[in-house]
């Protein structure tokens, strides 16, 4: 008796703690799409209505047929993350499966140097560079251009693509790809035949990372562009800045941006959680 | 034998350049020219004076004051929002680790923050601290937790706690989820055996999941240590580094020197600072890592 008694409160204690966790993971982002459909008169009073009372779309409607300069900015922000982080994407996961791979299974001079120093350059501070980066760009005439963009993300993303990816081929066995080259394969051949196949959960994974974390930068894009390869993330700061408050659009833009990453992760959670844990437990 | 190696190399070559030229490219050669710049005393604003200095950009950023705050500020955030991010990290992952009806919903609603874009998970903070219509002023209100609504980003003290409060919620996700993959590494023996031997559940913690998950901890506090020391994009948006220097972090500090003084080299000078500073961290991280695994 004494023990149901003391297991039941213990159950109670988790279930209460379940739903506290619970509150403060989803409610400022509940409450940001709240406010994204209420109308301003509404936002603008105080006490805060927590259901809105004449829920409205406008502001969605509003990024494909506003013409306000800001509103036409976000519209290409939308397209140009878009094409960014598709671009990244892709760039990572073929030169960072190739390079994982020489890193997993082939011997090379300074093969462990070159992999520790990629690994620093993940640990500088992208403040560091972006002085220099910026007027090598513009000596180049490469500002405020989507693709300068793709391939300054691809350079602090494949490090860490390149290692998680390592870390993946590591874990399969070499008797499954030795098997294929004795049958006849070349080492390419079961790279491809073999090696990727069974690797698909890690690039599926790191796929995801690499489209994430290209689609939230912000820095390099506040720096480096002005105008026609502005992306999402600069411009929905600019919907916060100081002198033009509109806080329906601020809030209406941070579900924008945030709902493609979010529906990702819902969708890969899995995925992404394995990719993450297996770089970071292993080391 | 030899022609096989040999072969082995050049396919590593071609497979290994692509990402040497970008990786290199992009960050080492910028790398090498911030450390030139440096040493030279170039004012876009003055074109034509630019010379060779020396040192004396690095004896500024030493002697200035705004530099040392900056620092603190960086330092100070780091700290408390590892702190915080690794305690609820730890209770998140413990509850994860039990069973409960629909676990599995919990756990992928669990790392929505996670996913949130730094400038989104600003603007929506920023929002809910909104001196006037924010949620934060009407709910502490409406409780009697404070009487008057307070202007929290212009406040010296919770503005920059704000900032972490963002950043803790961004960030207690990822950390909960390399805990309890760690969690879950530990055999259900021990607890037993802890359990006969008349160890209270408290005691178990401290004495057996801590210890085991340590290697862990430290894995996450060297991650979080360098994306601390990174932070940009959460004070851009809520602070602008204010009230009075409160919030303004080494990168943002950068950033103004180079971006709105146009003081190319003394901001690249800070910026060297910057990556020794870090070179140092990580060398003390990677010796007590060693440590602990030995």
């Amino acid at each position: 008796m004494k023990i149901n008694l003391k297991y039941r409160s213990k159950r109670v204690f988790l279930y209460v703690l379940i739903i506290i966790i619970l509150f403060f993971t989803l409610a400022p982002f509940l409450w940001t799409i709240i406010s994204s459909i209420s109308t301003n008169q509404e936002l603008l009073s105080a006490p805060i209505h927590i259901i809105p009372q004449n829920p409205t779309f406008e502001r969605y409607k509003g990024i494909f047929t506003s013409t306000d300069t800001k509103m036409v900015a976000f519209k290409r922000g939308i397209i140009n993350s878009s094409i960014i982080a598709c671009g990244v994407t892709v760039l990572c996961l073929v030169i960072g499966t190739f390079a994982g791979y020489a890193f997993a299974r082939l011997n090379f001079p300074r093969k462990n140097m070159t992999l520790q120093v990629f690994l620093f350059t993940n640990m500088i501070p992208p403040i560091v560079i972006i002085i220099a980066i910026y007027f090598i760009f513009s000596k180049l005439k490469l500002l405020d251009s989507v693709f300068s963009l793709i391939f300054l993300y691809s350079s602090f993303i494949l490090p860490f693509i390149i290692w998680m990816m390592r870390s993946y081929f590591l874990t399969i066995p070499k008797d499954l790809e030795e098997a294929a080259m004795i049958d006849g394969c070349t080492r390419i051949g079961a790279l491809f035949r073999i090696m990727i196949p069974l690797s698909t959960p890690g690039l599926v994974a790191n796929g995801i990372l690499a489209f994430l974390m290209s689609w939230e930068e912000f820095l390099f894009a506040l720096i480096l562009t002005t105008d026609k390869a502005k992306t999402i993330t600069v411009a929905i700061a600019e919907f916060t800045g100081k002198q033009y408050v509109d806080y329906g659009m601020m809030a209406t833009g941070g579900v924008v941006g945030a709902i493609v990453p979010v529906l990702i992760t819902l969708i890969f959670g899995k995925y992404i959680i394995k990719g993450l844990t297996s770089g970071a437990v292993k080391g | 034998m030899k022609t096989s190696s040999m072969s082995q190399k050049k396919l590593a070559l071609i497979l290994v350049i692509p990402a040497v030229v970008v990786i290199f490219g992009i960050v080492i050669y910028p790398l090498l020219n911030a450390l030139y710049q440096s040493f030279f005393n170039t004012n876009l604003a003055y074109p034509l004076l630019t010379k060779f200095i020396w040192l004396q950009n690095y004896l500024s950023v030493f002697k200035d004051i705004y530099f040392w705050k900056s620092l603190y500020n960086t330092v100070y955030f780091t700290i408390i929002s590892m702190v915080l991010e690794l305690i609820f990290g730890f209770i998140v992952a413990l509850v994860l680790n039990e069973k409960f009806f629909m676990k599995w919903l919990v756990r992928t609603l669990i790392i929505i923050p996670w996913a949130i874009p730094p400038v989104v998970n600003a603007t929506v903070w920023k929002w809910i601290a909104n001196s006037e219509y924010g949620s934060l002023n009407s709910i502490l209100k409406s409780l009697g937790i404070i009487k008057e609504y307070r202007i929290w980003l212009s406040d010296p003290f919770w503005s920059m706690m704000i900032i972490i409060l963002a950043d803790v919620w961004k960030y207690t996700p990822l950390v909960a989820i390399m805990l309890l993959a760690a969690l879950q590494t530990i055999p259900e023996d021990l607890y037993e055996a802890a359990k006969i031997d008349g160890a209270n559940s408290f005691r178990r913690t401290i004495s057996i999941t801590i210890p085991l998950i340590k290697p862990t901890i430290i894995v996450v506090l060297i991650l979080r240590t360098f994306e601390a020391f990174k932070v940009f994009d959460l004070v851009f948006v809520m602070t602008r580094g204010g009230p009075a220097f409160k919030t303004t972090v080494v990168s943002y500090f950068t950033y103004l020197e180079t971006f709105s003084q146009l003081n190319i080299g003394r901001g690249s000078a800070i910026a060297y600072i910057i990556v020794i500073f870090m070179s140092i961290l990580s060398y003390l991280y990677i010796r007590s890592m060693k440590d602990n695994i030995n």
